[in-house]
């Protein structure tokens, strides 16, 4: 149904000095609609380029995005984003940051509300409502920024390295949220990362981009995600085939970054 | 000379009191305390209360005692002192007050001198403020308004207020709409500048996610922007408070008809130090307390501010 189709994206800017930046070149993939997808890859891949363009932030200078039957043209309600950090208001309590979204489309205030304390109690910040948001730890802050996209209802969910800025624990924790929450809502996730780790783990299917140009690399069918969503992602990463993925992806990203590293030397 | 040496011996008398007498029985044994590195560490410098009343009382000590004033118990030998026409003692000064305050000076009440100044300021900040912070907004939105009004804003700037005083002047003439377009003007290019560095400062990421959260121009303009420049716009209405009540004193004292400006200069006139000097202090604290009323009213409606 209302499936994400990347048509053949390019995005070539051009620099002062009259030198281009092919940030991407040719992507096509398609993201059935309930799929968790998660994006990996060394720095300069255009993975974050790619994530602005499905959000509507950004326009390719070639190629098409298509949700559904139509064409996405600007940032809209049906695609919510998740970023990294310091994107909550911070002038606004976490129950009116969480019901921004129904806000600014005029919805009631019961049923606001109603949508508000539900989303609280899921991520488990029943006893935060009426805190303000500078008064919340960075991991609390991210389940407010997760509740608050949720509450808008939107077909697809972006997360740009939502977990980024979180300690290892914190971290684990809000991974197996966020696979929760998947499952539940059967939303389509996609979530670009730097860590390995958490892309196979948040990831039925995990695309790996390559920079210069930037581009998919190589794509992945993993079962990680259907394992560790409602279950435990330590018994999961415990697995040999998780370790095995691991391996195999780390290392073609270590290659990667020596053949960068490579032609950076070769240019000089 | 000797008022300074005085000076300095009163700073190391008080600096040994406090040291040696009040320290061991004011300090309190909490986490700075602790502290072994004090110096450079600016979070473990408290300033010493007791010192600051002992600096009140040392100015008040010389001045009475180089005045002859009967509320200091120590005077300055005859040869030293001041007569009062250069400078009157502290309770002389304090008379003045009382009978301004009562039989007023020079046709008004000095409650109602202090009151024109402060509306003045008032008047004109408010103005400024009106047109200044949509204008700055309107320069951190759209770029051929930011071109249109860089110019004019950029080189408005750095004018002084008090260059504008004779323009105003001769435009305008010397009554209270003259005043209050001086600290308009004195407000408005502050305000704007502000307000642009308030739409600057919001991160792109919050845009970004109330637009992805369905919200409208108007809605990330009033529900995004607006409060994220909140803390920079009183930021500037801290500074430009301060200008227009240095300004409206400034202008004051070249032309009006009451206002705490044209007291000490019409007493200056008359050589009656005594007024000069209680409009000097009161002028002061009036100051004082309307950088006072900004901060509050910042820690009210922006409590985030540095939380981000």
């Amino acid at each position: 149904m209302a499936d994400l189709r990347i048509d053949d994206v390019s995005m070539t800017f051009r620099l002062p000095n009259g030198g281009e930046v092919h940030a991407l070149s040719n992507v096509s993939l398609t993201i059935r609609k309930g799929e968790i997808v998660s994006v990996l890859g060394p720095s300069g891949c255009g993975k974050t380029t790619l994530l602005n363009i499905l959000a509507g932030f950004l326009a390719p200078t070639g190629g098409e995005v298509w949700l559904g039957n139509h064409t996405v043209r600007g940032p809209d309600r049906e695609r919510g984003m998740v970023f990294q950090q310091g994107a909550l208001f911070e002038w606004m309590s976490v129950r009116e940051n969480v019901g921004f979204g129904p806000r600014m489309a005029g919805r009631p205030k019961a049923e606001i509300r109603r949508t508000v304390d539900h989303l609280l109690d899921t991520v488990g910040l029943s006893d935060f409502k009426e805190k303000a948001i500078y008064e919340l730890s960075g991991g609390m802050q991210q389940r407010v920024a997760l509740a608050r996209c949720l509450a808008n209802d939107p077909d697809v969910i972006l997360m740009d390295e939502p977990l980024g800025a979180l300690d290892a624990l914190t971290r684990e924790k809000m991974q197996g949220l966020v696979l929760d929450l998947w499952k539940e809502t059967g939303k389509t996730v996609i979530l670009i990362t730097h860590s390995v780790e958490e892309a196979l783990l948040l990831g039925e299917r995990l695309i790996v981009m390559a920079p210069r140009p930037g581009r998919i690399h190589r794509e992945y069918r993993l079962p990680f995600a259907e394992m560790g969503a409602g279950g435990d992602l330590r018994t999961v990463k415990r697995h040999p085939e998780f370790a095995a993925k691991r391996e195999e992806i780390l290392s073609m990203i270590w290659e990667m970054e020596e053949e960068i590293m490579g032609r950076a030397e070769a240019a000089e | 000379m000797t008022v300074l040496a005085i000076y300095v011996g009163l700073i190391l008398v008080a600096w040994a009191i406090t040291r040696f007498a009040l320290a061991p029985l004011t300090s309190v044994d909490d986490f700075t305390r602790r502290k072994t590195v004090t110096f450079g560490d600016e979070s473990a410098v408290r300033a010493s209360r007791a010192a600051s009343v002992f600096s009140v009382l040392a100015i008040f000590l010389i001045w009475g005692a180089f005045t002859g004033s009967r509320l200091t118990p120590l005077h300055a030998p005859e040869a030293w002192r001041m007569a009062p026409i250069w400078l009157p003692p502290p309770e002389a000064v304090w008379g003045r007050v009382v009978t301004i305050a009562s039989d007023g000076y020079r046709n008004f009440t000095l409650f109602e001198h202090l009151i024109a100044s402060i509306w003045r300021v008032v008047g004109g900040f408010l103005a400024g403020a009106l047109l200044g912070i949509p204008l700055g907004f309107a320069m951190g939105l759209n770029g051929f308004l930011r071109g249109w009004f860089d110019p004019i804003v950029e080189f408005m700037r750095p004018v002084p207020p008090l260059a504008l005083i004779p323009l105003v002047i001769i435009w305008f003439g010397i009554d209270e709409k003259a005043k209050i377009i001086l600290l308009f003007l004195a407000s408005l290019w502050i305000m704007a500048i502000a307000a642009r560095a308030g739409v600057a400062g919001v991160k792109l990421s919050k845009v970004h996610a109330a637009y992805s959260l369905g919200a409208s121009r108007w809605q990330v303009l009033r529900y995004v922007i607006l409060p994220n420049a909140l803390p920079d716009i009183f930021t500037g209405a801290r500074v430009a408070m301060g200008v227009c009540w240095g300004t409206v004193v400034a202008a004051e004292l070249v032309a009006a008809e009451r206002g705490a400006g044209m007291m000490i200069m019409v007493a200056s006139r008359f050589m009656s130090t005594d007024i000069v000097i209680m409009g000097v202090i009161l002028i002061g604290i009036i100051g004082y307390g309307i950088d006072m009323l900004m901060r509050i009213a910042e820690r009210k409606l922006a409590p985030w501010k540095g939380r981000g």
